[in-house]
C-alpha cells in the first residue's frame, strides 16, 4: 500500500514539474510555473521521507537525519539565494549544478555499495551505476571549472593543452575499457579510477573552453546535470528521477542548441573549446578613424530622438551598469522617446542574462526584445546605444564572409541612423576580431566605464 | 602656434570660420585663437563670447599675421598680401577652377589646405565643408521655396475646405539633395526624388521621398563619391521624366553639380513653361551655370508664366550661426588631424591622402592637383574577384536516407532490448517519453526567461535528493554518511534554485 500511494505521489510530482517547466515558458504563468515546481518538489520528498522512514529499521534515527541534513542544506540554498548579486546569476548557477553533479557520484557510490538484485539485473544495474557517477563527475569539475571562470577566480580564456581533442577522446575510451572490467570484476577499483578519470574530463573539458560561450556551457552542464539525475533514477529503479532527469536533460540540451545557433556555431565545435584563442588578427586592414563623443553630447543626440534602441552586452553587467541605464531609460521615456532594448541570444554569460539584469533594475519587460523582434526596426531608429557589447553587434558578421563571425546572426545596429559605442578601450571582444561597426560613418564612439558614462550622461540631460 | 581668425571681406558673407565653442575646442588643442574685432558679428557670435571662450579679439592686421589663418572665403589679392611667408591659411580655395588664386598663393610662400578638396573618404568626412555647408543648403532652399509658394506644404482638411499638399521634386540626391528631401519632408509635402546614382535610392527612400527610376543598364558606382556624367540614352530618359513631373510638381530643387564641369542642364525653358503659376524652382547649382533654364545666380528670377525662380548661391550664409558652427567644426577637426601632439603644434604629413589631397601649395611649390584617390564606398564590380567563391549551399539531404536511419535505430535498439530485462524497459520508456516532453516543452521558451529556467530546472535536478534520502537509512555506516552528505548539497540546490527563481520572476514586471 505505502508503495503504491508513494508511486502515485511521484506520478504527481512529474506531472507537476512538466507543467512548472511549461509555465517558465511564458512570462504571464511564470511564477504558478515556480510554483507548481515547489508544490512536486514537496509532494515528492514528503512521499519519499514517509518510504525510507517506514524502510528503514530505526524510523526515528533516519528521519532525524534526513532533516538535519535538508535544513542544513536548505539553509545554505536560502542564504545564497537571497543574497546573491543578479550579475552572479551565471556562478550561481555553475555552482548549483556541480551539486547535482557530486549528489550523483554520492548516490551511485552508495547504491553500488549497496548492491541491490543480483543476476540478469545485476549487470545492467553496474552498467547504470557506472554510467551516473560518470556523468555526475564529469558535472561536478565541468561546473566547478565553470564557476571559476564566471567568478573571475581564474583566467576565462582556454585552456589550450597540447592534442587536447585526443586526451578527450583517450578519457573516453579509458572509461569504456574501465567499464568492462568493473561489469566483469564487480570491484570498487575500476569505478574508483573512472571517478578519477571523469573527473580530470569534466575538468579539462570546460577548462579548454572561453569565457564567451559559457552561456553554452552552462546549459549544457545544466543538461549532463539532468542526465546524471536520470541515470540515478535508473540505477535506483525510480521513475521519477528519471523522469525529471530527461526533463532536464533535454531543456538544456534545448538551450544550449539555441545558443549554439545564435553563435553560428555546431555544438560540436563549442565543445571541443578553443574558440577565441586562433587571434586570426593578421589581416592590418584599415578600418578608417574612429570618432570620439562625450556625454553632453550623447544626451543632445537623444534628446532630440524619437526612437532610441539599447543594445546591452557582457559590458553592462561587468559595470555593473543596468540601474543607470533602467534610469536613463526611465527619462527618455518620461520625455516621450521610444525605448526599447535589443538582446542578443548570447549577450552576457548565461541564457537570458541580459534579461534579468534589466528586470532587476526594473526595466518592463516588454520593452525588452529579442533579436528577431527588433532587427527590422533598426533601421528606421534614431539612436541606438551599444552597452558593453562588442560581437554581437559587429557588422563583419553579415557582410564579410572571410570573418572569423561570419554568418552568426547579430544585431544590425549600424542600419540606425547614428550609433553610440560605450566601450572602455578600442580592444576587440571575446572573438578576437575587430569590429568595423566603430569606423562606420554614423557611430562615435563614448570611451570611460559605461556606468560613469551613463550617469553623466543623465546628469546632462 | 597662433591662430588668426580674419572678418570675412567678401560682400554679403554672414559666416565667419569660428566661434565661441570651436575656439574653445582650439584652445584645448594647445592654439592661441586671435580672432578680428566684429568678424562673429553677422552670424550672431559676439566679440565678448570669443574672450569668455579663450580667445583675444584683435584688429585685422594681426589676425592676419597669425601662423594659422583660418577662413571661410579664399582671400583677396590685398589679404594674401598681408600673410606671411611660411604660414598655413585653411579656407574655401576650389583649385580647379582658380588656377591665377593658386599661383598667386604659392608667390606668397604660404600653405593652403583648401577646404572643399577635401577626398571624399569616410575618415575625412568629419572636416568635408561641402558636405556641411551642403546640408544646411538644401535645408534653406525648401525654407526659400517655402517662404515663394503661395500655397502651403503640408495637406489639412479644414472646416474652410481641403488643403492640398505640395508636390516636391528634388534632383540630386546628393547631400543637399538628401537634405531638402529630408525638410520637405517633414513640413508635409509629397517628396519624390531623381538621381543619376541609381544606388542612393534606398537613401531617399529613408528619408521619406519616393525614388523616380530610370531603366537603363546600371553604369555603376562612381569611383570618385561625386555623379558623373551619364550617357545618351540615359540623359534622353532623365530628361522625359523631368518634363513629365514638370507639369506635375509645385516645388522643384535642382542640386546636381559635377566638379570642375559646368552644372548639367536639367530643366529646359519648355519645361519651365509647362509648370504651373506659383510654382517655385531653386536652382542650387545657380554659381556653376545652372541646372535650369533661366535661372540668374544670386537673383530670383519670375518667367513669363509666373514660375519662380530662385538662384541664390548663398544658401547656407542665410543660416550664418549654424554654418559658421559646422564650417569651424569642420576646421576643428582639420586640426586635430594636424595636430597630433595636441601641443599647439602643426604636422602637415603629406603621406596621408586628406592632407596631400587639401595641399594646395606649399613653400612656394604647387601641390595640385594631387594623385587621384580611391574613395568609394562600394566596390567597383571587379574588385568582387578577391573572396573565395561562396560554398554551393549544400543539397537537402535525401529524406529516405533518414528514414534508413531512424529504421536501423530502431532494429539496434530492439536487439539491445531483447537482451535487457522487462524492468529496464520499463524504465526506458519513461525515460524516452520524458525527453520527448521536455523537448516540446521547453522548445518554445521566451529567451528572456532562460535564466529563471535554467534555476528552475536546476532546483528540480536536486530531486536526486531522493536517491540519497532512500538511502540514508542503510545499515552500511559508509552508506548513510553519503548519503548524509548527498542530502545537503541537493538540499541547497533544491531550495536556492527555487528561492532564487521566485526572486528573479518578482523582477519581471510589465509596465
Amino acid at each position: 500500500m505505502t508503495r503504491n500511494l508513494v508511486q502515485a505521489a511521484y506520478i504527481v510530482s512529474a506531472v507537476l514539474f512538466v507543467l512548472s517547466l511549461a509555465g517558465l515558458s511564458r512570462h504571464e504563468k511564470a511564477k504558478e510555473g515556480n510554483a507548481f515546481g515547489v508544490t512536486g518538489m514537496v509532494i515528492a520528498l514528503a512521499a519519499t521521507i514517509w518510504l525510507s522512514a517506514s524502510q528503514s529499521a530505526n524510523a526515528l534515527l533516519t528521519l532525524l537525519f534526513v532533516l538535519v541534513a535538508m535544513a542544513t542544506g536548505g539553509s545554505i540554498g536560502l542564504w545564497r539565494a537571497r543574497v546573491v548579486e543578479m550579475t552572479q546569476m551565471p556562478e550561481l548557477v555553475a555552482m548549483l549544478h556541480s551539486f547535482v553533479g557530486l549528489a550523483a557520484v554520492l548516490v551511485g557510490f552508495n547504491s553500488f555499495v549497496e548492491g541491490g538484485d543480483t543476476g540478469s539485473g545485476a549487470t545492467i544495474h553496474l552498467v547504470e551505476v557506472f554510467l551516473g557517477v560518470f556523468i555526475g563527475a564529469v558535472t561536478f569539475t565541468g561546473s566547478i571549472v565553470a564557476f571559476l571562470k564566471l567568478s573571475a577566480r581564474i583566467r576565462s580564456s582556454p585552456l589550450m593543452l597540447p592534442a587536447r581533442h585526443w586526451l578527450n577522446l583517450a578519457a573516453l575510451v579509458v572509461s569504456a575499457g574501465l567499464l568492462v572490467w568493473f561489469v566483469g570484476s564487480r570491484s570498487v577499483v575500476p569505478l574508483l579510477l573512472m571517478t578519477v578519470v571523469a573527473l580530470a574530463f569534466g575538468w579539462h573539458l570546460v577548462a579548454s573552453i572561453g569565457g564567451g560561450d559559457m552561456p553554452v556551457v552552462v546549459s549544457m552542464l545544466n543538461s549532463y546535470s539532468g542526465w546524471a539525475a536520470a541515470a540515478a533514477g535508473f540505477m535506483l529503479g525510480n521513475d521519477l528521477l528519471i523522469v525529471t532527469g530527461a526533463l532536464v536533460g533535454s531543456s538544456g540540451a534545448i538551450l544550449s542548441y539555441i545558443m549554439c545557433k545564435a553563435m553560428n556555431r555546431s555544438f560540436v565545435s563549442v565543445i571541443a573549446g578553443g574558440f577565441g584563442q586562433e587571434v586570426s588578427l593578421g589581416e592590418d586592414k584599415d578600418y578608417g578613424e574612429h570618432r570620439e563623443t562625450n556625454a553632453a553630447d550623447v544626451a543632445e543626440l537623444l534628446r532630440d530622438a524619437s526612437s532610441v534602441v539599447i543594445t546591452p552586452g557582457y559590458g553592462m553587467a561587468v559595470a555593473q551598469a543596468q540601474y543607470p541605464v533602467a534610469e536613463l531609460t526611465s527619462q527618455l521615456r518620461k520625455k516621450g522617446v521610444d525605448v526599447r532594448f535589443g538582446i542578443h541570444p548570447v549577450a552576457g554569460r548565461l541564457p537570458g542574462h541580459m534579461n534579468v539584469l534589466l528586470a532587476e533594475a526594473k526595466v518592463p519587460y516588454d520593452i525588452v526584445l529579442e533579436m528577431d523582434e527588433i532587427n527590422g526596426d533598426l533601421s528606421g531608429t534614431d539612436v541606438v546605444l551599444v552597452i558593453g557589447a562588442n560581437d554581437t553587434v559587429n557588422p563583419s558578421a553579415a557582410e564579410d564572409p572571410g570573418s572569423p563571425i561570419a554568418g552568426m546572426p547579430v544585431l544590425e545596429v549600424w542600419k540606425a541612423r547614428n550609433v553610440v559605442v560605450f566601450k572602455r578601450s578600442m580592444a576587440t571582444g571575446y572573438a578576437g576580431v575587430q569590429n568595423p561597426l566603430f569606423f562606420k560613418e554614423n557611430s562615435q564612439m563614448l570611451f570611460g566605464d559605461a556606468k560613469e558614462r551613463v550617469e553623466d550622461i543623465i546628469k546632462a540631460l | 602656434m597662433l591662430i588668426g581668425v580674419p572678418a570675412e571681406s567678401k560682400p554679403g558673407e554672414t559666416r565667419v570660420a569660428a566661434t565661441p565653442r570651436t575656439v574653445g575646442q582650439l584652445v584645448g588643442l594647445g592654439y592661441d585663437v586671435a580672432i578680428e574685432r566684429g568678424a562673429g558679428r553677422r552670424a550672431s557670435f559676439a566679440d565678448e563670447a570669443y574672450v569668455a571662450a579663450g580667445a583675444r579679439v584683435v584688429d585685422r592686421d594681426e589676425a592676419w599675421a597669425g601662423d594659422l589663418v583660418l577662413k571661410v572665403n579664399a582671400p583677396t589679392d590685398v589679404e594674401i598680401g598681408l600673410l606671411r611667408p611660411g604660414s598655413l591659411i585653411a579656407c574655401l580655395i576650389a583649385p580647379a577652377l582658380n588656377p591665377g588664386l593658386v599661383e598667386r598663393l604659392t608667390a606668397a610662400g604660404v600653405t593652403a589646405l583648401a577646404m572643399d578638396a577635401v577626398p571624399r573618404i569616410s575618415r575625412a568626412q568629419s572636416l568635408d565643408v561641402l558636405s556641411s555647408m551642403a546640408n544646411i543648403g538644401g535645408y534653406r532652399a525648401v525654407i526659400e521655396a517655402a517662404h515663394e509658394f503661395g500655397s502651403l506644404f503640408t495637406g489639412q482638411v479644414t472646416a474652410a475646405g481641403k488643403v492640398p499638399p505640395a508636390k516636391v521634386l528634388v534632383v540630386g540626391a546628393g547631400v543637399a539633395g538628401l537634405a531638402a528631401i529630408g525638410t520637405a519632408n517633414s513640413l508635409g509635402a509629397i517628396v519624390r526624388a531623381f538621381d543619376a546614382r541609381s544606388e542612393v535610392g534606398e537613401q531617399v527612400e529613408s528619408m521619406g521621398a519616393e525614388f523616380l527610376r530610370i531603366d537603363v543598364a546600371d553604369e555603376g558606382p562612381s569611383a570618385t563619391g561625386y555623379a558623373k556624367e551619364m550617357g545618351e540614352d540615359f540623359n534622353a530618359k532623365a530628361a522625359a521624366l523631368d518634363a513629365e513631373q514638370a507639369g506635375d510638381v509645385d516645388i522643384v530643387i535642382t542640386t546636381a553639380l559635377i566638379p570642375g564641369r559646368p552644372a548639367p542642364r536639367l530643366l529646359t525653358e519648355e519645361m519651365v513653361a509647362s509648370m504651373k503659376p506659383g510654382s517655385v524652382v531653386v536652382d542650387m547649382a545657380a554659381a556653376s551655370g545652372g541646372n535650369v533654364a533661366g535661372s540668374v545666380a544670386d537673383e530670383l528670377v519670375t518667367t513669363a508664366n509666373g514660375v519662380k525662380i530662385i538662384g541664390y548661391t548663398d544658401l547656407p550664409g542665410r543660416l550664418p550661426t549654424q554654418a559658421s558652427q559646422l564650417f569651424g567644426t569642420n576646421l576643428v577637426n582639420l586640426l586635430k588631424l594636424l595636430t597630433p601632439g595636441k601641443d599647439g603644434r602643426v604636422v602637415l604629413d603629406l603621406d596621408d591622402v586628406v592632407q596631400r589631397g587639401m595641399t594646395v601649395c606649399r613653400d612656394g611649390e604647387t601641390l595640385w592637383p594631387p594623385p587621384p584617390v580611391q574613395v568609394s564606398a562600394a566596390p567597383a564590380a571587379t574588385a568582387a574577384a578577391t573572396p573565395p567563391e561562396p560554398a554551393a549551399p549544400k543539397p537537402p539531404p535525401d529524406p529516405r536516407r533518414r528514414y534508413v536511419a531512424m529504421a536501423l535505430a530502431a532494429v539496434v535498439f530492439g536487439l539491445v532490448a531483447a537482451g535487457s530485462p522487462s524492468v529496464f524497459l520499463g524504465h526506458f520508456t519513461v525515460f524516452a517519453l520524458a525527453v520527448i516532453v521536455g523537448f516540446y516543452v521547453i522548445s518554445n521558451v521566451a529567451h528572456a526567461l532562460h535564466t529563471p529556467l535554467m534555476a528552475e530546472t536546476n532546483a528540480i535536478s536536486g530531486i536526486i535528493l531522493v536517491g540519497a534520502i532512500l538511502q540514508v537509512g542503510s545499515n552500511s555506516t559508509v552508506v548513510a554518511v553519503l548519503a548524509f552528505i548527498g542530502i545537503v548539497i541537493a538540499s541547497i540546490n533544491i531550495f536556492g534554485g527555487f528561492a532564487v527563481t521566485g526572486r528573479m520572476l518578482q523582477m519581471f514586471r510589465k509596465d
